[in-house]
């Protein structure tokens, strides 16, 4: 593929530039120097319209233009004729710069395009170890940022200095042409600048590197900030932090102020030095003129010629400047992307192809890999596995386990020795074959942030399945290719289904539910459909099925013959009572805010709602109720320390606002006839806040009475009467008969709330929701829609047993025929583990299953043990042997 | 049902009586209060210990199981404290307890990562459980005493 065909990057970027454009830039060039043809008409006809057009000198009239009798002008005519001429030729010599400006700038943006997918590239090639001493932090502003004015100028590299010195050519022919002392005078200057500029630019250039440095270090800085900040506030760190982030500003500000003066030095040297030249003119040319020699026509041309000058000499000296600083910012990216040892190119190649079975025995032969030339992680290991065999792999710490299942994994290359599996060579393989033979799990497996569906599938594309007909995406591809990027469409068909045995994309839900429940985490995704929403004008049909679901449920609830084990245990809506199980704000809403204006404490300022509740006459009540509550919270929650997790899980008040209630008690204390004094309009609506996220039957504070839940319901009514069609639009009523889009599938099916101080009361419910489900045979949708569940950045939303076992399924998933597990199951708990490995294996047979282990002690689940230690094979044979014999083994297990 | 009633209830309990009013109140406003309905399990036998029960209405029935099968041994009622030991440290459940056959059961559920999260917080609750516990182990101290010597 052309993309990957230059192994090394160039260290010049001129050399960059022309390897991979030079056809663009032939023609660009020649189309620049034609250019400077019209250019210099421009710069010539000035003189022809001042001494014959407007002074009529050297010509007679009338003129015939062209000599063929066509166009007889008299002087006011050959005037307009001369103008017009002048015009065309600004026209032609703009237009084609313009035309050459846009093919310069589509020929910077390729290149800029190919250099950041080179570079990305090239991560996907690191070696592994690599990574532990690069950080994402040193990679990301160099691919995004660094590159960025790179790429403007790989644009310029040819074109700008042709075209800039054509046109200061172009003027000096002119000036020479009309006079050579002029032409003499007007380039007298420029070998001074010449001279002194480069001297004045070396040093900007050892200080431009020096800035990319101390920048690269602390964005290096700020990552680490990032990623320790729990350290940081722990420690309290935080002061020498910035200080250490001073010092670090300091120096980029030393630099970057050191070369913006040595760069307005060189502006300075060179504006005086062009503004100096027009002095030569009025004196030569002035000289020449009252002399005889030059015209005066001339000398205006001459001086207008020399104004253009300028534009370009300047040009000319932005670009070595830019030149200079792009080629060092270049070989300062290229550097960092071209560690040792990376993966060859060529095992990068895409695969059209399906990948080939990976038969026969893994073989072994006096294999080594070293992490450096100091660092020995196997050394001399020869061992056989045949097809479809299960082995642990035991040890200690370090001692070559994990690197063995790392190279099988081929996460590291082989540095002596062979590793081969049947016919095939391990350092040989390409990438997408490996990647779709050989599942690897290791310790701290990475989840992408997609649904637990992709993340799943993520292991079964390889390869672009699916050709492009649309003709937009293939122009897009074209245009790709042209800029040595991948033209594989992404948005193709890429997830080869047939691999993990389903039919297509819909039978794949049922293959994921098959691998999840053998990892043990189908119920956790389960419990995420329940927990999920659905939108019912997308999916009708689902959304009839939970509200099919509801009413079953409410039959198995209060039917006919209601179940014993659900008595008192939810609550359902009922528009006509107070519900002791949810939020006052709920009971009040009688509905789900869909929008921010509704939800938590932004309710108590929604001024619809407010004025139902004047109205009401419930707005006072809730602020003395709000007054009680922040009197207890004050009372109970004073004496811990801010941010303690019981804020977030126990009080109404959070940590910081604490002092505010206090205060807010404290001027709203009860006159002494018992009546509340004035209260400004942002007390209140804080106090009011309160009471709204009161659940009765939970907290226990025996605020809410009779009395005050007819009176709630009364404004409930009030509330769905009288609010403004604008804030009716931003709340899903609770409506028996609907789906609610802003509630879970399970509060759907609910339509209630679950009791509080019911014993057993989530697991009952739960229960009694799976059954309903099950028996309407809607386990499978919501199990759905718990694949779509978004697992978050690096599978933030999941626990960490959870990432793992979702890994575990993504290897099963592919069905490969070497299955490699290095710590997979660590994470999970010792019942966990026991099962999963007994399904592993279970899934595993007839595959080559390498379970590379900490825990000696499930090695007898395996047949075959091999043992490392110091990077040797010490031990290998059938588990039963090891165990009687006398060895690492039997020691190990002795210690467990 | 308040949160007074269950204050007053934890004051009850020798382990927390001398402990300051308002870390009680805390204490009940964090922790659950739970039905079981007659003959419900709270926990059973070997179960991880996670929680303190203090009995606020009904009756509990504590059982082990034998070779000959459950084996009753005590009944609790009001304002009795059950699986104390397990907001202390880790140790499995060492015997059944049921709500009784004949009522409901009402308990306040104190989680033992709360406890000890306010424990944390007050060094002072600490001082207080610790003199509570010294104090048992004179007491037992005692009782072995005078068990060895009516035996000798």
């Amino acid at each position: 593929m052309a993309a990957e065909k230059d192994e090394q990057l160039d260290r010049s970027i001129f050399r960059y530039v022309l390897r991979h454009s030079v056809r663009d830039t032939m023609t660009i060039c020649c189309l620049v120097a034609l250019a400077q043809l019209f250019y210099y008409v421009t710069l010539d006809l000035p003189k022809n319209i001042m001494n014959q057009g407007i002074q009529g000198k050297g010509i007679k009239f009338p003129v015939d233009v062209g000599g063929l009798g066509w166009f007889s002008f008299d002087q006011l005519g050959y005037l307009f004729w001369l103008c017009a001429l002048f015009l065309c030729a600004i026209l032609v010599n703009g237009g084609l710069k313009q035309y050459v400006n846009s093919l310069k700038g589509k020929l910077g943006e390729r290149l800029l395009r190919r250099l950041r997918f080179q570079l990305v590239a090239r991560i996907l090639r690191f070696p592994v170890p690599h990574f532990r001493k690069t950080s994402a932090g040193e990679l990301i502003p160099m691919v995004t940022s660094e590159v960025e004015q790179i790429g403007g100028f790989m644009g310029d590299a040819f074109v700008q200095p042709l075209m800039q010195a054509g046109m200061l050519l172009t003027i000096a022919i002119f000036l020479f042409v009309q006079n050579p002392m002029m032409g003499m005078a007007a380039i007298s200057l420029f070998p001074i600048q010449a001279y002194i500029v480069p001297k004045l630019q070396k040093r900007v250039k050892t200080l431009g590197k020096e800035r990319v440095k101390a920048v690269r270090k602390i964005s290096e800085r700020i990552g680490e900030t990032v990623g320790g900040i729990q350290e940081v506030r722990t420690l309290g760190t935080s002061t020498w932090e910035r200080a250490d982030y001073t010092e670090r500003l300091g120096l980029v500000y030393r630099i970057r102020f050191d070369i913006y003066q040595r760069k307005s030095l060189v502006k300075f040297i060179n504006n005086t030095l062009n503004q100096g030249a027009p002095l030569l003119f009025y004196g030569i040319g002035g000289y020449l003129v009252i002399h005889g020699s030059l015209s005066l026509g001339a000398l205006v041309a001459a001086l207008s010629a020399h104004k253009d000058m300028t534009a370009p000499w300047k040009e000319l000296l932005d670009y070595y400047q830019q030149a200079q600083d792009s080629q060092q910012k270049y070989e300062q990216v290229i550097d960092q992307f071209q560690p040792e040892n990376m993966l060859p190119a060529a095992l990068h190649e895409p695969a059209n192809d399906a990948a080939p079975r990976l038969n026969g025995p893994i073989a072994a032969t006096s294999l080594g890999v070293q992490e450096d030339a100091q660092t020995k992680l196997l050394e001399n290991v020869t061992f056989k596995i045949a097809q479809g065999e299960h082995v642990a792999v035991v040890g200690p710490p370090g001692g070559g386990r994990e690197a063995l299942a790392m190279t099988l994994a081929r996460l590291y290359l082989p540095t002596s020795g062979s590793l081969r599996v049947g016919e095939n060579d391990f350092a040989t393989l390409s990438e997408a074959d490996l990647g779709a033979r050989v599942g690897y799990v290791g310790p701290n497996a990475y989840i992408f942030s997609a649904s637990i569906r992709d993340n799943l599938a993520y292991g079964l594309r390889q390869r672009v399945l699916s050709p492009t007909e649309d003709a937009q995406r293939q122009a897009m591809l074209a245009e790709a290719e042209r800029a040595g990027n991948l033209p594989y469409d992404v948005e193709a068909q890429w997830v080869d289904y047939t691999q993990a045995g389903a039919a297509d994309a819909a039978d794949f839900d049922r293959v994921a539910a098959e691998m999840l429940t053998r990892v043990d985490l189908a119920e956790d995704i389960f419990q995420m459909g329940l927990r999920g929403r659905i939108d019912p004008r997308k999916r009708k049909t689902v959304a009839d099925a939970i509200l099919a679901a509801r009413a079953a449920f409410r039959q198995r609830l209060s039917g006919s013959q209601p179940d014993p084990a659900l008595k008192g245990l939810v609550e359902t809506f009922d528009p006509d009572r107070y519900n002791d199980n949810a939020t006052l704000g709920e009971n009040l809403l009688f509905g789900t805010p869909l929008d921010a204006s509704f939800e938590g404490d932004a309710l108590a300022t929604q001024p619809d709602f407010l004025a139902v509740l004047r109205q009401q006459g419930l707005e006072i009540e809730l602020v003395t109720m709000g007054r009680k509550l922040a009197e207890t919270m004050v009372e109970l929650f004073a004496g811990l320390p801010a941010g303690h997790e019981f804020f977030d899980r126990f009080s109404f008040i959070a940590a910081d606002d604490l002092p505010a209630y206090q205060a807010i008690v404290a001027r709203t204390a009860p006159k002494p006839d018992g009546s509340l004094p004035t209260i400004d309009e942002e007390d209140r609506a804080r106090l009011v806040s309160l009471p709204l996220k009161l659940v009765d039957a939970r907290h226990r504070l025996g605020l809410i009475d009779k009395a005050f839940k007819e009176r709630a319901l009364a404004a409930r009514k009030a509330l769905a009467a009288n609010l403004p069609g604008a804030a009716r639009a931003k709340i899903a009523f609770f409506d028996p008969d609907s789906y609610n889009a802003a509630a879970s599938i399970q509060d759907n099916i609910l339509f209630g709330r679950v009791a509080y101080g019911q014993a057993k009361a989530q697991t009952t419910v739960g229960q009694t929701i799976r059954e309903v489900l099950d028996a309407l045979g809607l386990r499978e949708r919501v199990f759905e829609i718990g694949l779509d569940f978004q697992a978050g950045v690096a599978g933030a939303r999941l626990s960490g047993p959870q990432r793992q076992k979702l890994a575990i399924a993504r290897a099963l998933v592919k069905r490969p025929d070497i299955l490699v597990f290095n710590d997979a199951i660590a994470a999970l708990d010792r019942a966990a583990q026991a099962r999963v490995l007994d399904q592993v294996i279970e899934a595993a047979r007839g595959t080559t299953l390498v379970w590379s282990t900490q825990d000696a002690a499930s090695a007898p689940r395996f047949a075959r043990a091999m043992v490392f230690s110091d990077g040797r094979l010490v031990q290998d044979g059938p588990v039963d042997d090891l165990k009687a014999r006398e060895g690492m083994l039997k020691e190990m297990l002795a210690a467990e | 049902m308040s949160l007074k009633e269950e204050t007053d209830a934890l004051r009850k309990i020798p382990l927390f009586a001398n402990l300051d009013p308002a870390k009680l109140k805390l204490l009940a406003f964090m922790s659950q209060r739970l039905t079981f309905e007659p003959g419900h399990a709270v926990f059973s036998q070997g179960d991880p210990g996670d929680a303190a029960y203090i009995v606020l209405d009904g009756e509990a029935v504590i059982s082990i199981d034998s070779p000959k099968g459950r084996i009753d041994l005590a009944h609790m009622g009001r304002n009795e404290i059950l699986g104390e030991i397990a907001i202390l440290c880790d140790v499995p459940r060492t015997a059944h307890v049921t709500a009784s056959a004949d009522r409901p059961l009402v308990c306040l559920k104190i989680e033992k990562n709360d406890f000890m999260g306010l424990i944390n917080e007050f060094p002072s609750m600490a001082v207080e459980i610790m003199r509570e516990l010294a104090r048992r182990i004179v007491n037992t101290n005692q009782q072995l005493r005078q068990a060895v010597a009516a035996k000798g």
